[in-house]
């Protein structure tokens, strides 16, 4: 009997080791931009392509909305150790600020928008300031109750339109324009923080990671550092929660819901973490489906955590990677 | 050289609940100068550094550095005024290649405010300066290794690392927690040159050490802690004759 | 007198919810967020006997949800945590998973509203210090008072305590002396699991067994141990005080709703004053800063 040996070998090095994609051959330009040039194109005519479903249409929204917050996550957790449990806390702030512009100062909505999350962004951070010199369990912990805090808040001072929310905030001119908005902001997060990750001050972000006391000795201020990262990721999650307060026309306490919370978690540890491009692809699969099982009630988020617990344990590395991996290697049977 | 006290610490106590890891500690350090600190194990050696450069504060007592009062100032403060460590736990950061560890310090302030690299362009690119320290610090330019994986490095590979972290920072003194523990005593070999050459540079460098004879082939002075407290200090060979520092190691290993 | 007696009450309160949680944690490094929902668990668990079971015994029932939230805690580590163990992450994420999927999944199955309540032990009320207290809460403070003590004797006192804080202190030495790190970590989250589930049986009869109780607990009990300085049981019991006058002075003076935020403005207070938390030591000021 002949034996077999699985052999594998792995394409990509070569190309990566070459170094200067601009003489390489054209094919291997685009076996490396070749998925990259797949999701944008995709995702751009994602919209025309979903014209005969309309309700799935508006499902890309919330989705691309979900996906943001997603890479902001995982920005957070993987890129600078700060693992943020109360997402939420970021879409609440935004959605509540655009409500207060648009509402009360009838700002119109390209203005509400860009301005809630930045003025967002500071408030989320000038919050949690406290908490940045913490590590580890304890950000996590404490982060997990801004969001319960905030609702509170709003409940008890029953400011704001206290648990009606505010409503009639208005609303985007047509389904192309919402659409669009929030796709190519995405994207613009997603490439952006890509290459930011891979700067000089990227660099310095992710040895806050992995050992924030020798960061400290290369006399550099981790708080400072904390406090960048945290203002790009509140920034992230206040735009998403301004567009999806203008989609629903209302901002109301259940920006501060849960869903906000655990859905870019689980979105980021199925996708695969400290990939970016992971978390948007956890989202892509957990929204829809979160769509589907809209009938189950809170069943759906039971869904997400066994799923995101059995990716925890079983596999660690999420999607991306795993995809990555077997798109760079190819394994073929060779004779012993 | 001029005798110029580049360091000066007086009087420093710390204690951990009721356990005194450092009772009355004081020394100076002269300008370009190689100080070993030498004791048993829980001598409070760690401690001591931990004091100076920052990441604990000391109960009682004063650091000088260049005649500046430095006692609690933050660790990264203290960093930028030309203090660098090395850590005893080697932890290098992990998810990025060994060339782009040294892109943190690089960056730091200090890094800045210094410029280029030994009279390099302004900044220069970061990427090329990182390895050419890692050059300097033995790392072969050519091979593979400093674009390797910084957690997928051999031990002696990632103490040079640590040091080299140190050295793009362009610090005036380097404390070294304990360098050449753990390594063969062919990498030690490779090692001493480089702590020599630094101290060609002017660095003062304040070694903690675990081997003394090593540490001794390049130590200008010693000085000796047992239980946090300073037993002797001086010309290295006139300390390890000292009775004290003998009974302070006898009682736990031989030398 | 009135926020003198339900002070001390609120306060032994919530030092019985926290101390499971904060035994878990300073004994095997693992933020056992599913502390809540266990909580609640064992409260649905023992309702369910009561109550589907005709002529079921209470004191049985009490017995069996105990022990099955201590058999919960025990199988959450031996089949997920152990295999992340160390990457703090990813314990967070997973133990926080696993409760929100028990709470969630219980108010999916039907605990809705306000029907779940489990019987007092002794029903009536007495006067004490001129201030109207029922039974029920006299037995949560004398109950948690000899929890506490026993908690401290076990600790400090007995041969598998001794192993425990041994493992809490230095991971590492304590393997080298023999001490199975894997077996501890079980029986701190098995015991931490059991305390969670004996607090919801004595604190459940006062209130209505419902979701929304799962996460609150979770919180305080969070609330309480960052205060304290984890991995000391003075220090929880001590913050517990200050937390629950803390809100009983805000209930009588301000609104319930603020008790949240009383809780975080504690933290946030005793961050930005003892970041190491009011019992903490040097060890975890280090872990934490």
């Amino acid at each position: 009997m002949e034996q077999l040996r699985r052999e594998r070998l792995d394409r990509s090095l070569k190309v990566r080791t070459e170094g200067i994609y601009a003489i390489s051959a054209f094919e291997e330009i685009l076996y490396l931009l070749g998925p990259r040039l797949l999701f944008i194109v995709g995702i751009l005519i994602l919209p025309f392509i979903l014209e005969a479903a309309p309700y799935w249409k508006r499902v890309i929204n919330i989705m691309c909305a979900y996906a943001i917050i997603a890479i902001s996550f995982d920005f957070l957790s993987n890129f600078v150790g700060l693992v943020c449990l109360g997402g939420a806390l970021f879409t609440g702030i935004g959605g509540y600020f655009t409500a207060i512009y648009n509402h009360y100062f009838s700002f119109p909505m390209y203005l509400s928008i860009p301005l809630a999350a930045v003025s967002g962004a500071l408030f989320c951070t000038v919050v949690l300031l406290p908490a940045l010199p913490l590590r580890g369990v304890y950000f996590a912990i404490v982060t997990l109750m801004y969001p319960l805090l905030f609702s509170r808040i709003i409940e008890a001072l029953n400011i704001l339109g206290g648990t009606n929310g505010i409503s009639g905030i208005q609303s985007f001119p047509n389904p192309y324009i919402e659409h669009y908005t929030v796709i190519l902001i995405l994207l613009f997060f997603l490439f952006g923080l890509r290459r930011f990750v891979n700067e000089d001050i990227g660099l310095v972000f992710r040895g806050v990671k992995d050992n924030d006391q020798a960061v400290k000795a290369s006399g550099i201020n981790v708080t400072t550092i904390k406090i960048y990262a945290v203002f790009i990721a509140s920034l992230m999650g206040c735009f998403s929660g301004a567009y999806i307060a203008h989609l629903y026309m209302w901002a109301g306490l259940s920006l501060f819901a849960l869903d906000f919370s655990i859905i870019p978690i689980a979105s980021t540890v199925i996708g695969g973490g400290g990939t970016l491009i992971g978390a948007v692809i956890g989202s892509f699969i957990l929204v829809p489906l979160s769509e589907i099982l809209r009938e189950a009630g809170t069943l759906r988020i039971v869904i997400y955590c066994v799923v995101l617990t059995l990716f925890i344990v079983f596999k660690s590395e999420g999607l991306m990677i795993y995809l990555q991996r077997k798109y760079h290697q190819f394994e073929r049977w060779v004779k012993v | 050289m001029k005798e110029e006290i580049i360091l000066s610490v007086s009087n420093l106590s710390k204690s951990f609940g009721g356990l005194k890891a450092l009772i009355d500690v004081s020394f100076q350090v002269k300008r370009g100068e190689i100080f070993g600190i030498i004791g048993p194990n829980g001598s409070g050696k760690t401690t001591l550094i931990n004091c100076i450069t920052g990441f604990i504060k000391p109960d009682s007592g004063k650091v000088h550095f260049k005649d500046r009062d430095i006692t609690g100032f933050k660790p990264h403060k203290i960093a930028h005024m030309g203090i660098a460590r090395t850590f005893q736990i080697m932890r290098p950061y992990y998810s990025l290649p060994a060339y782009k560890n040294l892109i943190v310090p690089l960056w730091s302030p200090r890094a800045k405010k210094l410029g280029g690299w030994r009279g390099g362009g302004k900044h220069g690119d970061r990427d090329t300066v990182a390895v050419d320290i890692l050059e300097e610090i033995g790392f072969e330019r050519d091979s593979r290794v400093p674009y390797k994986l910084a957690s997928t490095l051999p031990t002696g590979y990632q103490k040079r690392l640590e040091l080299a972290r140190c050295i793009a920072l362009r610090p005036e003194v380097i404390f070294c927690d304990e360098v050449f523990s753990g390594l063969s005593m062919s990498e030690i070999a490779g090692m001493i040159p480089l702590i020599e050459k630094m101290k060609m540079e002017g660095i003062t460098l304040i070694m903690v050490e675990h081997r003394l004879r090593e540490l001794f082939r390049v130590a200008d002075r010693v000085m000796a802690l047992n239980f946090g407290e300073k037993i002797a200090e001086g010309d290295p060979h006139e300390v390890i004759e000292d009775k004290r520092v003998k009974e302070a190691y006898l009682g736990s290993e031989g030398i | 007198m009135h926020i003198l007696v339900y002070g001390v009450i609120n306060s032994i309160t919530l030092s019985l919810i926290s101390l499971g949680f904060a035994l878990v944690y300073s004994i095997s490094r693992v933020p056992n967020f599913a502390h809540g929902a266990l909580y609640i668990t064992t409260g649905y668990i023992v309702w369910l006997f009561i109550n589907k079971i005709t002529g079921f015994p209470y004191l049985l029932a009490i017995i069996l949800g105990i022990s099955i939230s201590g058999i919960i805690g025990a199988l959450i580590y031996r089949l997920i945590l152990i295999r992340i163990r160390g990457m703090e992450i990813s314990e967070i994420i997973a133990t926080y998973a696993i409760g929100v999927a028990i709470l969630e999944g219980l108010r999916w199955g039907g605990l809705r509203g306000m029907t779940f309540t489990l019987p007092v032990f002794i029903s009536g009320s007495t006067e004490i210090l001129g201030v109207t207290v029922d039974f029920q809460r006299i037995v949560v403070v004398v109950c948690g008072a000899l929890t506490f003590l026993f908690l401290y004797f076990f600790t400090h006192h007995t041969r598998v305590g001794l192993a425990l804080r041994g493992i809490a202190q230095d991971e590492r030495a304590a393997m080298m002396l023999g001490i199975d790190s894997d077996l501890t970590a079980i029986l701190s989250l098995a015991i931490g699991s059991a305390l969670a589930g004996f607090a919801a049986l004595l604190l459940l009869p006062l209130g209505n067994i419902i979701v929304e109780a799962g996460y609150s607990v979770l919180i305080f009990a969070v609330a309480v141990c960052v205060i304290g300085g984890l991995g000391s049981l003075l220090g929880t019991v001590i913050a517990s005080f200050i937390i629950g006058f803390a809100q009983i002075l805000t209930d009588k003076y301000l609104s319930t709703h603020y008790q949240m935020v009383v809780a975080l403005l504690a933290i946030i207070i005793t961050l930005i004053v003892k970041p190491s938390g009011l019992f903490g030591k040097q060890k975890e000021l280090e872990e934490r800063v």
